[in-house]
Parts: C-alpha cells; sequence; structure tokens
C-alpha cells in the first residue's frame, strides 16, 4: 500500500534543505552584485554551504530513489488534472537536477578557473579557460533557473496547502496528520 | 452572522473551476500566495541590486573603466598592458612569529606573477605612467594560494570604492581632446584631500629604470594570524636587490622599454626581492591605504622572491589567473580596509569578461583551422 506521506527522514531532509538552498541562491545572487565587505563575507559562507548541500542533495536524491523503486511515495490526488501532474513531476526533477548540479558546477568551475578549493577538496579538473568561461555562465543559468523553479514549487505548495487542501502539502508537512 | 457565499463572481468561479466547496476560503489564500511571491521576487531584486541602481557595483566599476579605456577583447579590463613572469619563493622563517602560512615557513614554493601597466589600454606605454605593479601567485602546499596584486606606490589614491569610482568618472577623456579634462581631475583632487599623499609621493619618484630595480608595496593591510590564533596587522613590500637606477630619456620613447628590458635581463640571470613585512603600531590606520605608516614600524625579511623567466601575456601563465588580493592561505585574512572587497568584486567581472572573450576567440581560432 502507498503511503499518504513521505517518509519522516525525507521531510526532515526537505525542510532543512529548503531555508538552506533559498538562502544560497540570495547569497549567491547578492555577492556577485556589490564591492562591499558583504562580497567577501557571503563568498566565504556560499563555498562551505554549497558543500553541505551537495552532501545533502545526494543523501536526499538517493532516499528518494530507494523509495520510488519501492512504491513508497505518496501519489498525487487523482483530483489533479493531468498537465499540472506533469508540471508537478517535472519540476521536481528540475530541482533535483539543479540541487545536484549547482554545487558540482560551481566546483569544477573554480578548479577550471585556477582558484583554490575550500577544505582542501580536489579540483575537478585542471584549469582550462574555455572550460572556465562554459561553467561560469552556467553557474548563473542554472541558478537561475533553479530560483525561478524554487519560486514556482513554494507557491505551487501554498495552492496545494491553503487553496486545495488535497493532502498534497500534507504529504511533506512536518505538522501533525490532520 | 455571515452572508452566504455567492454563487457568482470570481470567487465563486475558481471554486467551480478547482472543484472546491461552496464556503471554501479563496480570496485569502490568494492572497497569502501572492505575498509570497511578490517576496521570493523581492528578495531576488534586493540581492541582485535590482532595487538600489545607485549602488556600487563590480558591472559598473568595470562599465566606467570601459568607457574611459575602451573594450579591448580578452585583456584585463584595468593594468591590461602586462607580461607574465614565473620564479620562486623561499621563506626565511622569520615571520612564521606572526603568521602560520606555510609561505612563510623556511620551504620553497613555485610563483607565477606579471608586471603590468595601469588602465585599461592593453598598448598603453610602460613608463607613461608613474605607477606600475607586480602582481604574484604563490602556489603553496595542499592546494593553497596567496595571490597578491602590489603597485610601486606605498599608498593608493583613494580609500574608498566610491572615491575609486569617481576618480574614473573624473578621468573620463574627453571626446574633443583624447584625454582626461584636467579641470574635472582638478576638481576631483581637491574634493579628495586624502589623494594628496598619493600625488606628493609619485611627483618625488619618477619611475626606476628597469622593472627589476622597482619596489612594489601591498597597497592594503592585512592581518596576520599566528599560530595562536593571535592578529598582527601588516602591510608588505617587494624590496629589489637590484639598486634604483633613474629613467633613461631614451626609454621614456620606447613603448616596451621596460618589458624589453625585462626580457633582456632575466635572459642573463634571475632577478631577487626581499619580501619585507611591516607590522604596525597600536593606532596605525587599518582601513585607510591613502596613509603609510610610519618607517621606524619593525620590518621582517619574510623571504627571498626569485624570477627566472618573463613570457608573453598572451599565452603565459599569468594569462587566466585572477590575481584577486583577497585569495589567501591560513595565517592571512583581509582586513578592514573596504578597498579589498571592491578589488575583489572588480577583478571578478573583469576576469569572468575576459575569460569569455578569450574562450570566444580560441573557439574562432578552432573553427578557422578545421575549415
Amino acid at each position: 500500500m502507498t503511503p499518504a506521506r513521505f517518509s519522516l527522514a525525507s521531510r526532515l531532509l526537505h525542510w532543512i534543505m529548503a531555508p538552506l538552498l533559498v538562502t544560497m541562491l540570495l547569497v549567491g545572487t547578492g555577492m556577485v552584485a556589490t564591492v562591499s565587505h558583504w562580497r567577501l563575507s557571503l563568498l566565504a559562507l556560499h563555498k562551505p554551504l554549497g558543500l553541505a548541500l551537495l552532501v545533502l542533495a545526494v543523501l536526499r536524491l538517493l532516499l528518494r530513489l530507494a523509495q520510488q523503486l519501492r512504491g513508497r511515495t505518496p501519489p498525487l490526488p487523482a483530483s489533479l488534472p493531468a498537465p499540472l501532474r506533469l508540471a508537478a513531476h517535472a519540476s521536481h526533477w528540475v530541482l533535483y537536477g539543479c540541487m545536484l548540479a549547482m554545487p558540482l558546477i560551481g566546483w569544477a568551475m573554480l578548479s577550471a578557473g585556477g582558484f583554490p578549493l575550500p577544505l582542501q577538496l580536489v579540483p575537478l579538473g585542471a584549469p582550462d579557460v574555455m572550460r572556465y568561461a562554459l561553467l561560469r555562465s552556467m553557474h548563473t543559468l542554472v541558478g537561475e533557473l533553479f530560483y525561478l523553479t524554487v519560486i514556482a514549487h513554494i507557491l505551487a505548495g501554498l495552492l496545494h496547502a491553503l487553496l486545495l487542501r488535497d493532502g498534497v502539502f500534507q504529504a511533506i508537512s512536518l505538522g501533525r496528520k490532520t | 452572522m455571515t452572508a452566504p457565499p455567492r454563487s457568482h463572481g470570481p470567487a465563486a468561479l475558481l471554486r467551480r473551476a478547482l472543484g472546491l466547496g461552496a464556503a471554501a476560503p479563496v480570496l485569502r489564500p490568494l492572497g497569502a500566495i501572492a505575498a509570497a511571491g511578490a517576496l521570493l521576487a523581492g528578495g531576488y531584486a534586493y540581492a541582485a541590486g535590482w532595487l538600489s541602481p545607485q549602488r556600487l557595483s563590480p558591472v559598473r566599476v568595470v562599465d566606467a573603466f570601459q568607457a574611459d579605456f575602451g573594450q579591448h577583447a580578452g585583456f584585463r579590463r584595468n593594468h591590461a598592458k602586462g607580461i607574465c613572469v614565473v620564479g620562486h619563493f623561499d621563506g626565511s622563517g622569520l615571520a612564521g612569529a606572526y603568521s602560520s602560512a606555510s609561505v612563510f615557513q623556511p620551504m620553497q614554493v613555485p610563483v607565477i606573477g606579471r608586471f603590468a601597466v595601469p588602465g585599461g589600454n592593453p598598448a598603453a606605454p610602460d613608463t607613461g605612467n608613474p605607477v606600475r605593479s607586480m602582481a604574484l601567485e604563490f602556489q603553496l602546499p595542499n592546494g593553497e594560494q596567496w595571490r597578491t596584486g602590489m603597485n610601486n606606490t606605498p599608498v593608493f589614491v583613494v580609500n574608498t570604492p566610491k572615491a575609486f569610482y569617481e576618480n574614473l568618472l573624473a578621468s573620463r577623456p574627453d571626446p574633443a581632446t583624447g584625454k582626461p579634462d584636467p579641470a574635472r581631475l582638478k576638481a576631483f583632487f581637491d574634493a579628495h584631500p586624502e589623494s594628496a599623499p598619493f600625488r606628493a609621493w609619485t611627483k618625488a619618484h619618477p619611475g626606476t629604470s628597469s622593472l627589476l630595480n622597482t619596489q612594489f608595496y601591498s597597497i592594503n593591510a592585512f592581518r596576520l594570524i599566528d599560530a595562536h590564533g593571535q592578529n598582527h596587522l601588516a602591510r608588505w613590500a617587494m624590496v629589489p636587490e637590484l639598486p634604483a637606477a633613474p629613467l633613461d630619456p631614451a626609454q621614456k620613447n620606447d613603448k616596451n622599454a621596460l618589458q624589453d628590458d625585462l626580457l633582456q635581463r632575466l635572459a642573463q640571470g634571475p632577478a631577487r626581492w626581499h619580501l619585507q613585512i611591516q607590522l604596525a603600531a597600536p593606532g596605525d590606520p587599518e582601513d585607510d591605504a591613502t596613509r603609510a605608516w610610519p618607517s621606524e614600524r619593525l620590518s621582517v625579511d619574510a623571504g627571498v622572491l626569485t624570477l627566472t623567466r618573463a613570457i608573453d601575456q598572451g599565452d603565459g601563465p599569468c594569462r587566466d589567473v585572477n590575481f584577486d588580493p583577497t585569495i589567501l592561505p591560513r595565517g592571512i585574512q583581509v582586513s578592514s580596509d573596504p578597498l579589498l572587497a571592491a578589488r575583489s568584486g572588480a577583478y571578478s567581472r573583469s576576469y569572468n569578461l575576459r575569460t569569455h572573450e578569450v574562450a570566444a576567440l580560441q573557439n574562432a581560432a578552432h573553427q578557422g583551422e578545421s575549415k
């Protein structure tokens, strides 16, 4: 039988990562837009936080895949029209993809630019100016796609929680079952 | 008593469209969702600086350089003309009492560097500007790096990013003459008395005859962190072993006088500098690059820089290095000098523009070859 909610581990990971990811995206946007001391303090936060989020994202994806394979993920309600179901599924995989891609692109980008890496990480590839240019653009573009998808995800979540009240938000909520 | 829900109007339409009950709340949830959307979009707009167009950003600083000097694809937006050098640094161990950085231990590390001329013109004459620069990247064990960008002036012209930006605006070439308007520059300097020590210094110190007999200064203060976690406020200078000599008048007419001299002299043998670390006394300014510290301050000989070879910057090892002075190893930290973050931001913007241009040029060359 499929459960009505995601596992507690999945829900905890979701709510730990959610504020960190929004913070991370705004930190990244803000640190490159200023010449004030904030640039340096935000940059010092951005790199270790990105690495922590990579570890959490890998954990989360493994957990999700394991549960998906065993049919232990809560289904969307039958009342949801097909285009919205498709949008829901597609946006979730975009979010997982961005969660994994952003820190990896950042890591490979610093490596390609010959910059030192935090926490003595090994470089992902030798310095290469063409690869650096490509990865630097990707870091911005994927980041913007990520933030837009996060906005859509949060608004859709609120739509389910406040307006539709169809159990979709309950499936990920940490609150008690109603 | 509440009024019964209306069976028409936008709320009722939405209820029917979403298959909600006749009494389901609609307007308040929609208001909450709209507010959340506005908050998320507003957060991004705030972070990106869209709400404060007067805020100084790396883009605005680099745009000002491009307006003053033109856009030269693949080159740095400032200190565009330069030449790569390679060599090594032998730490003396004497600075180890003040900083735990591995570079100050008695050991040798490889160094990549670059000598350059200020301004965004990659064809600028070597001796047209009294200021010249030396940038270095020390490659330390465990993937650590120390990058520093130094000038031959012990003080900087201004002490805030805003004043630096205004200096760029005041230096904009007049379209009629192709040169900065002297009246505008004078007005800037009159409004910025903190620039007086810099102007007096450059007037009293015309450039020397060679890059190899030029002394370079860290410009900004930094914090050295010793093994016990104690801070020591410091500046540094690269002091050449070669004695200073005045510039030959003939050198002034030769656009590449200093680069040619560098190539010629290094071909004959290496050149050396001593890294002298000057330690602040209480009360010495930490955040003001226009004020030098008294020369009697304690100075420590931290080691010897040896440069062995110079290479054209077009394909040399310094081309794709961003000499961001805030890239520091464990044991050295930035001070409260506001110029440091601004240098980091502007260098990064310049680096991202020029690496994209270099990549595009290489791509084009690649396609040309395969045709």
